[in-house]
């Protein structure tokens, strides 16, 4: 059916707004960088630390996306495709670390084992803490898989294993490649665990060369630096992606796959898990409760505990306000007025995304000295920073939200005698408000546990329940830091939660 | 329930034309099925009257009253022209009844229409229930109901039985027609089912590149369409060369209502339920072979003439043979035009 394409010039020009917005960061940290001129940038770059740093950077990503993807596929498979016992249980186990912050996994091990440190120990803590990215998708995928597939293989003639490798791990290929980027990305911005740990990567190294040097010109350079380093990450990515290898479930009804009879394997495969679970879960509620009483009977903690809290409850609100703020507009009109222009902008938005927080978070303290000194040093900047960094979150759910509620209801709506405004009031809001709530509620959690840019770009004299954690971690403050972790793990197993939950793992577990 | 008239429908989309100059009436209280192949402008014709697309040219007249023409658009909320849209799309945050009553009145709310109209359609007693709750065939009778409450001028039903499967088809597709010719409502209903165009509705329109080609009762368009490709769009069509003006035929001479005068060369268009496979007087033929459906068969038969045909019989008539030698015959009268044997 041929549809009039609708302009909504309100919507557009809003849109461009939300993008120009996201693109600051970016924007300014090429000019300033630029501006350095190319002898001071390649004084900078070409030096053998700035060598070393990208080889530990990168072989850091590599180490941890690899290890993320192993432990995921096969946690994964076992939960979703064998007669595990307890598959309901790994299946939470595996994504709760999701709702532990990685700073906050590195001080615990920190806390408890005599030095803890260096590139070993920062590739174990990322990898306990991100292998849930590859395992929650890959688990959607693999309860989503069309079985029937696997059933031609078997019946071809080809083994189990050789049906696994050739035919069940190329239908979530798609799944666990995207889940694997978000390691890698995620890797490369990482800043809390890798400090905690002093292994040094470029995050480190930017956030150093800037608080203690106020070295802002190094800074930029090796922030540069990193971010040209994601973009190749992601071109890597991009270029690999095989075309058309989508394998999706055509017509018919689904049926659940069988399950692989583990037979004497079933107890070593579920004692292995619990392994896992336990040193990514197991080590830092340890460590947190024990340190914790230690902590909280300290004279006057729970007055610094709350006051930060109160800090980190408004900074987050506002962040969620100016995040969802921009992103509505933005969301609706990519969800309700598609076009190329639609298209573009909204792939501008995610652009910030790739950026690390450290560098988001340096790119606006310069923009703010330089040319928005009014917003320097207040809540505002802050604000921006999290809506750069946290803008396709909301995104997501905005036109995830207006997807609820199709053009055709508007339609029947409009021909049942209700007017523009009544339907927006009795249809379209109804049905949108639940989604739009949730993205909110997911971005205040995602910005009540950001360290860096959050550490970067506070007003003065402001400490959040992150940063309290931090300043207490680097002079080696265990106890005093614990409450604030205990408090951070709790707000994040949220998010972790509703993310877990959408992926459909628990629903498909008892159903069966 | 009103009369409809559409006069002269145009409406481009860039450089594609989706109506060019479409005409219809479609008398009150009664079904008009506009049939069409995918692309010919149907559901843009739905469009423009509901409302939903502004026409380019030509009027829309809801009792005689414009509702849209050159320099006026009703809004959508102002037509009482209500649509019911292919998946039904029923409100999910509402209930069944508050769906239903989705276009009611404060005091119709409370006259008890709603459970009127979900009795009308065979859903008395499902108001409470949410949409979700509902199979796909008792959606589309909610999305029935819906429309029928506020008593609309007219309702518009677009493919709304081409997701079901064909049992369940057929009885919605007859309960919903009950439904309507109880609340005397005015309706449009768009497929590119030809079975459902013919037995559901009191008119047929075909369309094709945005025209309505030809209107009026099934039994007209199926007996006399006006041209051989609608001919063969509302059904299967065999076409043979005639000499008039005793209408010689390979089948041999038959006979037709109206004869165009002037012309030698004619086309004659035999449906082939109407060629018998007989012996006695007539054209001997051979069966090269055929399809059984059970309650009827489709024989192909090859003429003297090097002809090739096809008959329907009873199924009961089956099995013939392929090889067989048969005689036969066409009864009833045939559609007859110039000749032009391309369609």
């Amino acid at each position: 059916m041929i549809r009039k394409r609708t302009r909504r010039p309100l919507l557009l020009t809003l849109s461009v707004v939300t993008v120009a917005v996201a693109l600051v960061p970016v924007a300014y940290l090429t000019i300033r960088t630029a501006e350095a001129g190319w002898a001071r940038i390649a004084q900078e770059v070409f030096t053998v630390r700035t060598a070393r740093l990208a080889v530990r950077t990168l072989g850091l990503a590599a180490v941890v996306t690899a290890a993320c993807a192993v432990l995921g596929v096969l946690s994964a498979f076992l939960v979703v495709r064998t007669d595990l016992p307890g598959r309901r249980l790994f299946a939470v186990l595996a994504a709760l670390p999701l709702a532990v912050p990685t700073y906050i996994a590195a001080f615990a091990w920190r806390s408890s084992i005599d030095g803890f440190e260096g590139f070993w120990a920062a590739a174990l803590v990322l990898t306990l803490c991100s292998y849930p990215y590859v395992f929650l998708p890959t688990a959607a995928a693999l309860i989503n898989a069309d079985p029937a597939q696997e059933e031609v293989s078997r019946s071809l003639g080809r083994s189990a294993w050789r049906t696994f490798t050739g035919v069940t791990l190329r239908q979530v290929r798609p799944a666990y490649a995207a889940g694997s980027l978000l390691v890698a990305l995620y890797v490369l911005s990482d800043f809390g665990a890798v400090s905690i740990v002093r292994t040094d990567t470029f995050t480190r190294a930017v956030f150093v060369a800037f608080d203690l040097g106020f070295d802002r010109t190094g800074a930029l350079v090796l922030s540069t630096v990193l971010v040209v380093l994601t973009m190749l990450v992601l071109a890597g990515e991009t270029a690999t992606r095989r075309r058309g290898a989508r394998y999706a479930h055509l017509g018919g009804t689904r049926r659940a796959a069988a399950r692989l009879r583990l037979g004497r394997a079933r107890w070593p495969a579920a004692a292995a898990l619990t392994a896992v679970a336990g040193l990514a879960l197991g080590v830092t509620a340890l460590s947190l409760g024990l340190r914790m009483v230690q902590g909280v009977s300290r004279p006057g903690a729970w007055a610094e505990v709350a006051a930060a809290m109160g800090n980190s409850l408004w900074l987050s609100f506002a962040g969620a306000a100016l995040t969802m703020a921009l992103a509505l507009p933005l969301g609706l009109l990519t969800a309700k007025a598609p076009g190329p222009l639609a298209t573009l902008l909204d792939r501008l938005a995610y652009v910030s995304h790739a950026l690390p927080g450290v560098v988001i978070g340096l790119s606006l303290v310069s923009f703010g000295v330089t040319l928005a000194y009014p917003l320097y040093q207040t809540t505002w900047l802050l604000a921006l920073g999290y809506a750069a960094l946290f803008l396709p979150l909301a995104l997501a759910a905005v036109t995830g939200a207006a997807a609820q509620a199709p053009p055709v209801l508007e339609d029947v709506a409009r021909s049942l005698g209700r007017g523009p405004l009544g339907v927006l009031r009795t249809v379209t809001l109804p049905l949108v408000l639940p989604g739009i709530g949730a993205g909110a509620a997911l971005v205040f959690l995602t910005c009540m546990k950001e360290l860096p840019a959050t550490l970067l770009l506070r007003p003065t004299g402001v400490d959040t329940l992150a940063t309290e954690l931090w300043t207490h971690t680097t002079v080696a403050a265990y106890a005093a830091a614990a409450p604030y972790a205990a408090l951070l793990v709790l707000l994040s197993s949220v998010p972790a939660w509703l993310l877990t939950a959408r992926t459909g793992i628990l629903t498909a577990e008892t159903s069966r | 329930m009103s009369q409809l008239d559409l006069r002269g429908l145009t409406k481009r989309f860039g450089a594609v034309t989706a109506l060019a100059g479409a005409d219809l009436t479609v008398p009150a209280g009664t079904l008009t099925a506009v049939l069409g192949p995918s692309g010919c402008g149907k559901t843009t014709l739905l469009r423009c009257l509901a409302g939903f697309e502004r026409l380019d040219d030509g009027e829309i007249l809801v009792d005689g009253r414009v509702v849209a023409g050159p320099g006026k658009h009703t809004r959508p909320e102002r037509r009482h022209v209500v649509t019911v849209p292919q998946e039904g799309a029923l409100f999910p945050h509402l209930s069944v009844r508050d769906n239903v009553a989705f276009g009611l009145t404060r005091d119709e709310r409370r006259s008890g229409r709603a459970e009127e109209v979900l009795e009308l359609v065979g859903l008395a007693g499902y108001g409470d229930r949410m949409p979700h709750h509902l199979s796909g065939g008792q959606q589309q009778r909610v999305a029935v109901a819906r429309a029928l409450a506020p008593r609309p001028s007219v309702i518009l039903l677009d493919e709304p039985f081409s997701a079901l499967d064909a049992g369940l088809r057929a009885d919605l597709r007859r309960d919903v027609r009950a439904a309507l010719r109880a609340d005397k409502a005015t309706g449009i209903l768009v497929t590119h089912d030809q079975n459902e165009a013919l037995s559901v509705a009191d008119q047929v329109a075909v369309m094709r590149d945005g025209r309505v080609l030809q209107s009026g009762p099934a039994v007209e368009v199926y007996r006399r369409p006006v041209d051989p490709w609608v001919a063969a769009f509302v059904g299967e069509a065999v076409f043979l060369p005639a000499t008039g003006p005793d209408l010689r035929t390979p089948l041999g001479p038959v006979t037709a209502d109206e004869v165009p005068d002037g012309s030698r060369d004619l086309t004659v268009m035999v449906r082939p339920e109407q060629i018998v496979l007989a012996p006695g007087p007539g054209v001997e033929a051979t069966v090269t072979g055929h399809d059984f459906h059970g309650h009827d068969a489709t024989v192909a038969l090859l003429l003297a003439d090097g002809t090739r045909v096809t008959a329907r019989v009873p199924g009961h008539a089956v099995p013939v043979s392929a090889g067989e030698v048969v005689g036969v015959r066409v009864e009833g009268p045939c559609r007859v035009w110039r000749a032009q044997l391309d369609r």
